[in-house]
Formats: structure tokens, sequence, C-alpha cells
């Protein structure tokens, strides 16, 4: 549950926590536009390297660290899948260039793994449901919304316990070749999914006894306000948008293979 | 037999749930774990079937230390019932639910079927056998999960929290259950803050606060003894309380079993006919 683990918000202060949910979520936007208008390994890899100043300034390396290490196994999928249609439409050789698009398209994962990280670890999920409601997002949207992402740490403390349970059952999930292991998740998955959808519905008839949606226009303790800091961001965010578009558009960015045949 | 040596827990977001416990259950025994949240009773069960290894000190079940050898073996002599039986049904009826672990153990086709059998007719579940175990009640689908475990048979037995959500007659039932494996010299160990269930079973009883087992011994010193219960946020079982107010009137205060109060309100009440 690792993976989980790189998304739990902590409460702690620095600067990236205390900016504004929205010019944060735009960023993490921003970064997918261009994380997935790009194909090559470059521009992808200045993008996985500009998200590092934040992490620093944020102080959740560990934490981050973990969440990559999570996905590490769907990135090798990633990249084995790429790899081997690559492999097989070449004509069974391998060729550099499709190693290095089969890593590049690993590397975008990566990326788009890397800033939901980020802007998950560094943004409460009150905070994220104020930014939802103050951008208009009807209450119910951003309710469901805030509500899952608090549920996702419970949950996998619930994954370990149904786990633990089969375990003692003498399931062993490391067993078995990849299909026989993936099968071994089935007894893990299903209570998971039955007793995650009972407490939708004890939530939803617990919420609605105490009066949930009564009043229709709902008002805030706090209001989100944009500071210097935020607007710092925004030029960030609109800065790389720029370049990423414009590269794009102008620049016509070499391989990795390339730049090496160029050197030798 | 499980031998728990001087072991110490820590979970790996730092919590320190286990220090310093050291007991020993013998084969054929009955012991309750009590205590109240948080005092690390699950934590300390999940080490007699290997789910979780001790960060110091060692766990022996039957002379195999659990670090050496893996939980599904462990789990072949621990049987552990978990205390929401939502956490482990999956199947698409009962019998298959009973006969996962039967497969995962390794028996044969046609053991399997007899011994899917013989734990539906245990507990009451033979009706259910085609039924979809979501759609059982709340006391069934735990017996469901109970059945699942017994089926194969373990020499021991681990029930966390086995009353919870149960009537008072299902309470009974499992009473008698608990009876009739001990019978069959079946170790069994229960995990629990039920008071008055533990008076009527009257089994060894373990004290856990904070970490560390505060008393062992006998149901009827244990549960009568308010310093102690109060050290591990317990109160008296009900008879216990009656005899413990009327202590000064000379009657004894060691007393939780219904019968031996009837015996001994029978003769107060014969001497003194008023």
């Amino acid at each position: 549950m690792s993976v989980f683990d790189g998304l739990k918000f902590r409460k702690v202060y620095s600067p990236i926590h205390n900016l504004d949910p929205r010019i944060k979520f735009v960023y993490v936007c921003v970064i997918f536009v261009a994380a997935i208008i790009f194909g090559e390994i470059l521009p992808l890899a200045a993008l996985f390297m500009i998200q590092v100043p934040f992490v620093v300034l944020a102080g959740v390396k560990r934490e981050w660290l973990r969440s990559l290490r999570g996905a590490v196994f769907l990135a090798a999928i990633i990249f084995l899948t790429n790899f081997i249609v690559s492999f097989i439409t070449a004509g069974y050789t391998v060729i550099a260039g499709n190693v290095e698009s089969a890593a590049a398209l690993t590397l975008r994962f990566v990326v788009l793994v890397e800033s939901f990280s980020v802007f998950f670890l560094t943004t409460s999920p009150d905070h994220l449901g104020l930014a939802l409601e103050q951008t208009h997002v009807p209450y119910e949207f951003s309710f469901a919304f805030t509500t899952a992402v608090r549920f996702v740490p419970v949950l996998a403390e619930e994954a370990q316990t149904i786990m633990d349970a089969q375990k003692a059952r003498g399931l062993e999930l490391e067993k078995g070749n990849l299909l026989k292991r993936i099968r071994n998740y089935i007894p893990v998955l299903i209570p998971l999914i039955v007793s995650a959808i009972r407490r939708s519905l004890e939530l939803a008839e617990a919420m609605e006894s105490r009066a949930w949606g009564a009043t229709k226009k709902r008002t805030n303790l706090y209001v989100l306000k944009m500071r210097r800091g935020d607007f710092v961001l925004m030029g960030i965010t609109i800065g790389i948008l720029a370049a990423a578009i414009l590269t794009r558009l102008y620049v016509t960015i070499p391989t990795l293979t390339q730049l090496l045949e160029g050197v030798f | 037999m499980i031998e728990v040596q001087d072991v110490y827990f820590t979970y790996p977001n730092g919590v320190e749930a286990l220090k310093g416990i050291s007991l020993t259950v013998k084969k054929g025994e009955f012991v309750a774990i009590m205590g109240q949240n948080g005092a690390g009773k699950t934590t300390l069960v999940k080490h007699f079937n290997g789910l979780l290894k001790p960060s110091k000190g060692r766990v022996l079940v039957d002379g195999t230390e659990t670090t050496k050898v893996s939980v599904a073996t462990l789990a072949r002599n621990v049987g552990f019932v978990f205390q929401n039986p939502d956490h482990q049904l999956f199947s698409e009826t009962v019998e298959q639910e009973i006969s996962f672990a039967l497969k995962n153990f390794g028996f044969k086709e046609n053991v399997i079927e007899k011994r899917v059998t013989w734990a539906l007719n245990l507990l009451g579940l033979t009706q259910y056998e085609k039924t979809s175990p979501f759609m059982l009640s709340g006391g069934e689908r735990k017996r469901v999960a109970l059945a699942s475990i017994l089926a194969w048979d373990p020499t021991t037995l681990i029930l966390d929290e086995p009353t919870i959500g149960q009537d008072h007659q299902q309470k009974e039932k499992l009473r008698q259950f608990i009876l009739q494996m001990q019978t069959q010299e079946k170790t069994i160990i229960i995990v629990t803050h039920d008071v008055e269930f533990v008076a009527e079973c009257n089994p060894r009883i373990m004290l856990m606060r904070d970490g560390k087992i505060v008393a062992d011994g006998e149901g009827k010193e244990i549960l009568t003894n308010p310093e102690v219960l109060s050290e591990a946020s317990i109160v008296l079982p009900q008879i216990a309380e009656i005899f413990m107010q009327l202590s000064d009137t000379g009657l004894p205060r060691n007393v939780i079993d219904i019968y031996k109060a009837r015996e001994i309100l029978l003769k107060t009440l014969e001497k003194n006919p008023k």
C-alpha cells in the first residue's frame, strides 16, 4: 500500500503547504498537459526535475520517494508492454529508439504520479474541498471528492486487515507466476470493494439523518485568498505552459539516441 | 503450545504496541486476553500465527520460531478468526468460502467436500450451502467466518472479539461451542472486552494495558479484583459486583459463576429466613 502512503496528507507548515490549492491544482494540470504533449525523454526529464525543488521546499521528500517507489511496479509494466509492442512491430529486433520511447512513456507516467503526489502531500483534504467549493463546483461533487480522498488511508488500512485475514486462511499473495499472483488478490479486492460500498451507504444514511443538504446556500469559515506566493506559482505555471507550447511548436527535440549518435 | 519470550513490537508508524511480553499458553488451555482498546491485544495475538513478527524477542509456536516459517505454515495449526467477517468473505457461495482455505492448504478434493459438509453442519449453516455469504445476516456471516477456519481443524483457535454484534443466544451457543472444543484438547484464545461472557466461560485471563500484561490468572481471582480490573479499565462482572457490595455481610467475594452464586445465596437465605 506504499502508493497510498505517498498520497497521505500530514499536517506540516511549509511555503508549499500554504499555497492556494486552486493554483496548485492548475499547476499540476499544466504539468499533466506538458507531460502529455511531449513524448521525448529530454523534456520529460526536465518536467521531472522541475518538481524536485517543490518537494524539497515542502519537506516531504520521504513520503514522495515512497510514492515513487510504489509506482515502480506499474512503471515496469508500462515499460515492458511498450517495449514488447515496439519490439514486435519492429520485426523482432531491439532498436535503441524503441527502448528510448518506451522509457519516455514510462517517465511520463512517473511525472504524472510525481506531480499528483506533490499535490496531495501538500494539500489537506479540507483545503481541497474549500478550493472546489469556491470555484463554484456544486457542493455535492466537492463533498464526494473530499470524502473519497479522506477515505483513502482508511481503505488502505482496511486492505491491510483483509490481507491479514486471508493470509490467516493460508493465502500466499507472493506465490505463483504473474497471472496467479494477480488472481491471488481477488480474495483481498472483493471484501475491500464490498466494504467500501457498504460504508458509503452507511455514510450517506448517517449524513442524511444529520440533515445534509438542508440549506441551499452554504457559507465557509475560511475563505481562500491569493497571496504573494500564489502569484509566484501562477507565474511559474504560466511560464511552464508557455515554454512547453512554444517548444512543442517551434523546436524539434532530439531524442537521446540522436544526441548520442551525434557525439560518437 | 505458544511461548512468547520478552516480545516487543513497534508498528512502522512508530507506535510501540507491545513492551516486553512473556507468556506461555499450553496445549488445551482456554485463555481470554482482555484490556481496553489499544492495549495491544490484537497485536499480541497476531504474533501467534506469524502475521506480525516481533521487533525484539521470540515467539515459538509448537517449538517453531515464527520468524522462520510462513504465515500459511503456521496457520495450518493456528486458526485465526478475525473480528469482522466482512474482512474475509468474498466467495459466491458459503460452500466455496469454506473450501477456500482448504484449497490453499492443499487438501484433496474429496476431503474438502467432507470437511465443508462437516463445518457447515457444526455451525448450523447447512441450509446456506449455496447462498451468497453477502446475503446473510451479521451473526450468520460471523458463523461462516468461523466455519471457514474450523474446516481445516486447527489445533489452536484464536477468536478476536467473537461476541461483538451477537445476541445473547448466539453468545451462549458460542460458549457451548468453545466448551466442546475444549473437550477435544484444542487451545482456545479469545480477545474480548465482554466481561460477562468471560465470567460465564471462566477461562484463564490475561489483562493487558499499554502493551504489557498486568495480570495473569484464574477468572475467579482476576474478575473479582477491582483494583486489578480498574488498571485495565474493565468493570466487574455483575455477579462479582453484587458479591462485592454484599461482602460486609460476610458473603465471599470471589464469585463470578451464576450457579455458585445461587448456592451461596440460598444457603444464606436458609440461615436467615426473614
